[in-house]
């Protein structure tokens, strides 16, 4: 483990803040240094060399210099295997809260140099290992344990390869405008509320039998089961089907009724509410204290709802946006206050390791 | 938190443990380092690594547990027991190889992590040194590139184990080429020091050659070995083949059997009278860890540190324990010490109070009628030559009164036995006599104009001091044999005989071969291994280098580096900066690399046909240049239309094209 002193040099020496855009590596992003065995090498060669000149070993010279260049050529492959690589941040699907959050990062490998053994690494110690085909784009997902609700940051990741031998270590920092939507971990169960009736009288079926009525195009964010594969087939444009929506039979999943607990432990209840009501395709809405989402019974809807919870009472956009908008005026002192800013709303960044 | 328990459960992955292949990769690497040991290890070490070898290949195999901690403490503990059996110690050079083969085959089996796999190469690196104690011959360096390869094929499956075998191979062939220049660099530049830095093992060098001692059999014995004594090249002309004596020990003292040197001189008066036949040369001797040096009768000066006994060896100041190189300016014809010392003279008329009385006999009958002491030397010779002696590399064994024995039942024998017997004659008939050990003749290499010398050359002859003429030279075998003097052992003793390869053959394609072969080991003796400091200046000085010294050496040698470590970033790093391979693609970056000069740059999501629809709309007067350019693009991509007229019309598009 590092020593605190050596973690605060680290954090001054390389510190970078987030890019939003694709990072070439290059020669002033990569850092070499030998690695414990390079070290141990070099000593064994030293005493190699001590024999040879000892015992006048012509052939003796001959494999420590071998030895003693391949070693040294080694660090040149350590770099060539970083060198030129351009990374761009993909997309983090949101999950639940207590899942892995799964981070993709874009490798652009435009070179005829298959690179090997690259190694993407939280500060933390959590790790991937993978290998790079010649001229060939390839995405590589990073998890990092998603622990509480809102927008979580990918942080500073590390990207270092010991290829071939072992003896130097380059590695690179990579830190993107990178988040990922954490939704609250859903409560074990939680009761549905009984459906009520805002329009008309009409009270029907507590499942709400929905009557087809016809195909309409597609929309990203319909629900598989819908999608009308026949007409599909037909090579028409996609088309969903289309039920009669059931008004009678919408619920309202509402916070001010929940049971007196906890605001995190209302979140995972609602959380567990809109989880159900989507899988038994019930058309429901959420009320929130500070919003109301309109029932709805989509995927998208859903997300929207799950959104909403993730971030009750937290900024909504990404602090990379707010910080963008902070930026945007060039002038120093709000700079200044920004960073300042930034400094006071992640108290914790400091104590993270 | 409970991130942080998770990532310590990643960590500890990282500690992995070998998969099959990868420890196959470092089986098979120290294998490759462990077999040219197998010559000189105890055959039991041999076995117990072999037996190591194969269960841990089985072990991997199966993919079983490999054996306690216990088992192997107690394992390594029995075969260090076992070698301080075998060699009476642990430490000296022998002993401490075995030792180190035996603890890398053992820590192959706690090869658990990556660590311990390092710790098996960087041993393995160690092993391969220790062979040249043995041996630094070129099969051995080709021997140890091939090993090299290996130990780099197990290292690279340890950091990269996705690779194939093949691929790992052929990076691995690729960085030992990529080393080779910056090696030779290092090799002709580094500063060479004079060892040792300390004491060496006293075993650290194989020994073959001339002893100090010389008794029936001890030549004929090393007349069987085709190793090379030393190498001459004579500065003018060689001299006749059998002017070349090369002198080595002169025995003084008989014991019966074996001639001794003896109690070292207390003259050291070399004084050679009436010289003639002055030869200039240079002497390559293979080590053999005695002081004598040879040269040729008579030496009067030599290039290193060295100094001419009374009875004229050329004596080095330490044992000669690495090849070394000596100019000798040697006199053929002398009248060597006309005025010797009385003291030195009755050295050499003492022999045994008792024993052969027979040729005590023969000498005082000789005495007796003879009177003079040239006739009698002649006497012996015309003896020798007419009394059924034969010469034979097999003679039969002596008894107590050895030469009684030789001259007068067996009749058969190799130089030793008629150079001891012939001066045994002389003593005893009151001539001081001796007799000088070394070799004689030699080959000689057209190709490289030098001699070899072997070991199958070693000779013994005889000296007789006589009055006003000094020590002259008589050679008892010449009179047996005179083939053996002028053309070498394989004329003079029947084909039959047990002679070295070397030396039986002369079918002329077969001696054009071995002179080849020779002076290729010639070349790389010299060159390679016997480049020492003074051989570095006299090389950097012939390349230019005025009044070498360290500190130019030092800064020759990081520029060197410099250059080379600049030329090989750019040859390695070459390949990472090449744009795309299609020329096609290059060209259209082209374009787009000149519309973007003006501000519209292709964003990353821009297909070709979007971006020059984009173009041609801001730039209409351009929009034909551009849809054309765009066009002929595709279709050599899309289209599979790049046969070369294609191509050529793309490029003198994108040439034409301007802002």
């Amino acid at each position: 483990m590092m020593s605190p002193l050596r973690q605060q040099f680290r954090n001054w020496a390389f510190r970078r803040n987030p890019e939003a855009g694709p990072i070439v590596l290059n020669q002033r992003r990569i850092y070499i240094l030998p690695t414990r065995q390079g070290l141990f090498f070099g000593f064994v060669l030293a005493l190699m060399l001590l024999g040879d000149i000892n015992y006048n070993l012509s052939l003796g010279y001959v494999l420590t210099f071998l030895l003693a260049t391949t070693g040294a050529l080694s660090m040149l492959y350590a770099f060539r295997n970083m060198a030129q690589l351009q990374v761009t941040a993909g997309r983090a699907e949101p999950v639940f809260a207590g899942e892995q959050a799964s981070f993709i990062l874009h490798f652009h490998n435009d070179t005829d140099l298959p690179r090997h053994q690259l190694v993407l690494h939280a500060r933390d110690g959590h790790q991937t290992t993978f290998d790079l085909p010649a001229r060939q784009a390839s995405a590589i997902a990073f998890r990092i344990p998603a622990t509480r609700r809102g927008w979580l940051a990918s942080g500073q990741l590390g990207l270092y390869t010991e290829f071939p031998l072992g003896l130097f270590h380059a590695w690179s920092y990579l830190h993107f405008e990178q988040y990922c939507l954490v939704y609250p971990q859903p409560a074990a169960a939680s009761p549905l509320p009984a459906a009520t009736a805002l329009h008309g009288t009409g009270m029907h079926s507590q499942e709400g039998d929905e009557d087809f009525a016809g195909l309409r195009n597609y929309q990203p964010g319909d629900a598989l089961p819908r999608i009308a594969w026949k007409t599909l087939a037909r090579e028409q444009e996609p088309q969903v089907k289309k039920f009669s929506a059931n008004q009678g039979s919408e619920r309202w999943l509402d916070w001010s009724l929940l049971p007196a607990a906890g605001d995190e432990r209302k979140l995972e209840l609602l959380a567990r509410q809109v989880l159900d009501a989507s899988a038994a395709q019930l058309h429901y809405g959420l009320r929130l204290p500070e919003a109301e989402l309109p029932p709805d019974s989509s995927p998208a809807h859903r997300d929207a709802c799950l959104k909403a919870l993730a971030l009750h009472g937290l900024d909504h956009t990404p602090p990379a946006v707010r910080r963008q908008a902070d930026t945007s005026g060039q002038h120093l002192a709000a700079r200044i206050a920004a960073w300042a800013g930034r400094k006071l709303r992640t108290p914790s960044a400091g104590k993270s390791q | 938190m409970g991130w942080q328990k998770i990532a310590h459960s990643f960590r500890r992955e990282i500690a992995m443990k070998p998969a099959p292949h990868q420890v196959y990769g470092i089986i098979a690497a120290l294998f490759m380092v462990c077999l040219p040991h197998a010559e000189h290890l105890p055959h039991w070490v041999s076995a117990v690594c072999s037996f190591l070898l194969i269960w841990r290949f089985h072990l991997a195999w199966t993919g079983n547990a490999l054996p306690s901690r216990w088992l192997l403490i107690s394992f390594t503990v029995a075969a260090s027991a076992g070698i301080a059996v075998s060699f009476h110690t642990l430490f000296g050079r022998d002993a401490g190889v075995t030792l180190l083969v035996l603890l890398s085959s053992l820590k192959l089996m706690e090869l658990r992590t990556a660590r311990d796999a390092n710790v098996v190469i960087f041993l393995a690196c160690f092993i391969i040194i220790t062979n040249f104690f043995y041996s630094q011959s070129i099969p051995t360096a080709l021997f140890m590139l091939v090993t090299l390869l290996a130990i780099l094929n197990g290292w690279l499956a340890m950091q990269a184990s996705a690779l194939a075998w093949r691929a790992r191979l052929r990076m691995a062939a690729i960085m030992l080429l990529q080393a080779m220049p910056l090696t030779l660099l290092l090799f002709v530049l580094f500063p060479r020091v004079q060892g040792p830095l300390w004491g060496m093992p006293q075993d650290a060098w194989a020994q073959s050659g001339l002893s100090d001692t010389m008794s029936p059999g001890s030549m004929s014995k090393l007349s069987l070995s085709d190793a090379v004594a030393f190498r001459v090249s004579f500065d003018g002309p060689p001299p006749p083949q059998q002017l070349l004596y090369w002198r080595g020990p002169v025995l003084w003292d008989f014991e019966g059997t074996t001639w001794k040197r003896g109690q070292a001189l207390l003259t050291t008066v070399h004084d050679l009278q009436q010289v003639s036949m002055p030869v200039d040369y240079t002497v390559t001797l293979e080590p053999h860890d005695k002081n004598w040096l040879f040269a040729l009768d008579m030496p009067t000066s030599a290039d290193v540190p060295s100094r001419i006994s009374g009875d004229f060896q050329l004596l080095s100041r330490t044992s000669v324990t690495t090849r070394l190189r000596y100019r000798v300016h040697s006199q053929l014809g002398f009248q060597a010490n006309t005025e010797e010392s009385p003291a030195l003279l009755q050295r050499a008329l003492r022999l045994p109070a008792a024993g052969n009385p027979q040729s005590r006999n023969l000498a005082a009958t000789w005495r007796r009628k003879l009177g003079n002491d040239a006739a009698i030397i002649h006497a012996a010779e015309q003896m020798f030559h007419n009394e059924g002696y034969t010469y034979t590399l097999e003679p039969p064994l002596l008894g107590n009164d050895s030469v009684d024995d030789f001259l007068f039942h067996s009749r058969k024998g190799f130089c030793e036995h008629y150079a001891s017997a012939f001066v045994f004659l002389m003593r005893a008939a009151g001539i001081p006599a001796r007799v000088v050990t070394g070799y004689q003749g030699g080959e000689y290499n057209d190709l490289g104009q030098y001699f070899i010398v072997r070991q199958s050359d070693a000779h013994a002859w005889s000296e007789v001091w006589l009055a006003g003429q000094g020590w002259q030279r008589v050679d008892p075998t010449a009179t047996i044999s005179p083939a053996r003097i002028s053309t070498g052992l394989s004329a003079a003793v029947p084909g039959s005989e047990a002679l070295p390869f070397a030396a039986r053959y002369r079918s002329p394609w077969l001696l054009k071969l071995r002179f080849n072969l020779d002076l290729f080991n010639y070349r790389w003796n010299q060159w390679v291994l016997g480049y020492d400091k003074e051989r570095q200046f006299a090389f950097l000085t012939r390349l230019g280098m005025e009044e070498v010294t360290w500190q130019k050496m030092a800064l020759n040698l990081l520029a060197g580096v410099g250059i080379l470590v600049a030329l090989f970033s750019l040859l390695i790093l070459k390949r990472l900066y090449a744009g795309p391979r299609d020329p096609a693609v290059r060209l259209y970056r082209r374009f787009c690399r000149k519309l973007a000069r003006h501000g519209y740059a292709r964003s990353d999501h821009e297909g070709p046909m979007d971006y020059a629809s984009r173009a041609s709309a801001a730039l209409p007067h351009k929009a034909d240049a551009i849809q054309d350019i765009t066009r002929r693009y595709l279709s050599i991509r899309y289209e599979s239309r790049s046969d070369p007229e294609n191509l050529r019309a793309l490029r003198h598009a994108v040439a034409a094209f301007k802002l």
